[in-house]
């Protein structure tokens, strides 16, 4: 079988992997629903105070808050995914059949997690971005381009993201459990991502600050790119550039992990 | 309800037992719950630091409002945040293991894997509520201060039931454990802000219907001296132990009629 097309199956399951439960998705479709409404309408009262605040006007930050919502789970900013399972790997030692294998951990799970992030993006995605616009004013572009160019910016934005947590997965070859990494890793996207409050609103320096920092591309980064609030290709070229660094900081401590990697038992 | 209180405290401090063994990483997971509560509050100071006040409100209500809910949350959370689990042992038949043990199963499922990690969740409301009150300048009364005590046992006491209700449910939706958040992270995340931000009809929802209005709006502006936003009376506000009472009733009901429904995966 060629690599593309292994790739391409690793994928495809990864996709069929999320979309079997479909009970839990429409339990997680209402649930993102929920907090979308409570999250509109605090910036309802947010944007009534400042308009035009960070730039936004009122339609346009409501539209971050829905389209937020559909994409958390694609661009996995609470993590989630494959980490869980590449560290159980890890630590149990399974991750040692992994490397045997003739295709690449990194690659593998890649593929895996951009299969995933399509279903996440189709099922979690749709529906809570169609429900805030049958509620709200939602500032959402008429040309078919801009849809276009946007999920070319989640899809980038899926990959700086996997290349973060991949890091943060393989730190378990150090620390064995990695629950905690995972957790400050999940926090530290909820705040830089913008999933906490735009970036665009944050105060002075911290405000530029995070905008330059890779978990900006996971979120921020679309959602300007969908409110025509920023150009697509330099937001590109940066998710590009971060995607690139980070992959090969993944790459860099895949090969010390392996070298250390003891497996136990007999 | 005396030996399930005695059943869950022993599996709890069994549990806790368990939790000390790791020290370390006991510590870590409580500053994380900490740290991932604070976020929360971190977000509204980030608005305050764009504007002045919200729906009304300046910084020091609306701590008001969080620290009040974020603290009666947390004591919920504490208690029966293992709750969520329950899909998980319906799916895989671990729940038959619980039904065969001389002890009622509520207590069991609710002190399952008890996460004393979790009290970084309350330091962290009761940390802003202190704020909140030192900042507030108000002239305290016995009753104000009556009030907030009662805002807060009442209020855990509405979310546990929240809970236990949810847990009821798991056993008809098995998959849909999420949705349970919508009523517990989500009510704590609507309740932080003041009641004016929201559209009426989601005011009268919260009231009428699920009412985690009790759980610190009506308490918390009785206390600020504030109207609340629909025409309610004014003895409302010293109503949540009753509507408290009322919801744990319900939960119960609902728990019972959700666990005579289990049918095992067994063959």
């Amino acid at each position: 079988m060629g690599t593309g097309r292994l790739y391409a199956a690793v994928a495809a399951s990864g996709f069929r992997r999320y979309a079997t439960y479909r009970t839990a998705t429409a339990a997680g479709v209402f649930t993102n629903s929920v907090f979308g409404l409570i999250l509109a309408y605090t910036y309802l009262a947010v944007w009534n105070e400042r308009p035009h605040l960070g730039g936004y006007d009122q339609s346009q930050a409501l539209t971050f808050v829905w389209v937020s919502q559909g994409l958390l789970m694609t661009v996995a900013v609470f993590g989630g995914g494959f980490e869980e399972e590449l560290i159980e790997r890890i630590r149990t030692g399974d991750v040692a059949v992994d490397l045997y294998r003739p295709v690449d951990l990194q690659g593998w799970w890649l593929a895996s997690d951009l299969g995933r992030a399509l279903f996440h993006l189709l099922g979690r995605g749709v529906v809570p971005l169609v429900f805030g616009a049958l509620l709200f004013p939602l500032a959402l572009p008429a040309s078919p381009l801009t849809w276009v160019a946007f999920v070319l910016a989640v899809g980038l934005g899926v990959v700086v993201s996997f290349a973060i947590r991949f890091v943060v997965a393989l730190s378990a070859f150090w620390l064995l459990d990695g629950a905690g990494v995972a957790q400050l890793a999940g926090l530290t996207a909820v705040f830089c991502s913008g999933m906490l409050l735009p970036l665009n609103v944050f105060p002075g320096t911290l405000g530029e600050v995070v905008r330059l920092l890779p978990w900006s591309a996971l979120l921020q980064a679309p959602v300007d790119v969908l409110l025509g609030a920023a150009d697509p290709l330099p937001t590109y070229g940066f998710q590009i550039a971060w995607a690139v660094v980070l992959l090969g900081v993944g790459r860099l401590v895949q090969s010390a992990a392996t070298r250390r990697v003891v497996v136990q038992g007999g | 309800m005396y030996e399930g209180l005695r059943a869950y405290g022993l599996i709890t401090a069994m549990w806790i037992r368990s939790t000390m063994a790791y020290r370390a990483s006991f510590v870590m997971t409580t500053l994380g719950n900490f740290a991932a509560t604070g976020l929360d509050f971190v977000a509204i100071m980030l608005m305050f630091s764009r504007i002045d006040s919200l729906g009304g409100y300046r910084l020091p209500e609306v701590a008001f409002l969080y620290g009040l809910s974020a603290t009666a949350f947390g004591f919920a959370d504490l208690v029966l945040g293992s709750m969520d689990r329950l899909g998980r042992r319906v799916r895989d038949g671990t729940l038959d293991t619980l039904l065969v043990r001389p002890a009622p199963v509520l207590a069991q499922v609710a002190a399952d894997r008890f996460g004393l990690r979790r009290l970084g969740r309350i330091v962290q409301g009761v940390l802003v509520l202190g704020y909140a009150v030192a900042s507030l300048d108000l002239a305290w009364t016995p009753s104000k201060v009556l009030m907030v005590l009662l805002a807060l046992l009442s209020g855990a006491a509405i979310f546990c039931a929240v809970f236990v209700a949810g847990a009821a449910f798991q056993f008809v939706a098995q998959d849909a454990s999420e949705v349970q958040n919508s009523f517990t992270y989500g009510g704590q995340t609507l309740l932080q802000y003041p009641p004016t931000v929201f559209a009426k009809e989601l005011v009268r929802g919260v009231t009428f219907v699920l009412p985690l209005a009790f759980v610190n709006w009506l308490p918390a502006l009785y206390v600020l001296g504030r109207p609340y936003p629909l025409d309610l009376p004014a003895w409302l506000a010293f109503a949540p132990p009753l509507v408290a009472a009322a919801c744990c009733a319900l939960a119960m009901l609902a728990w019972r009629a959700g666990l005579r429904s289990y049918r095992s995966t067994g063959s």
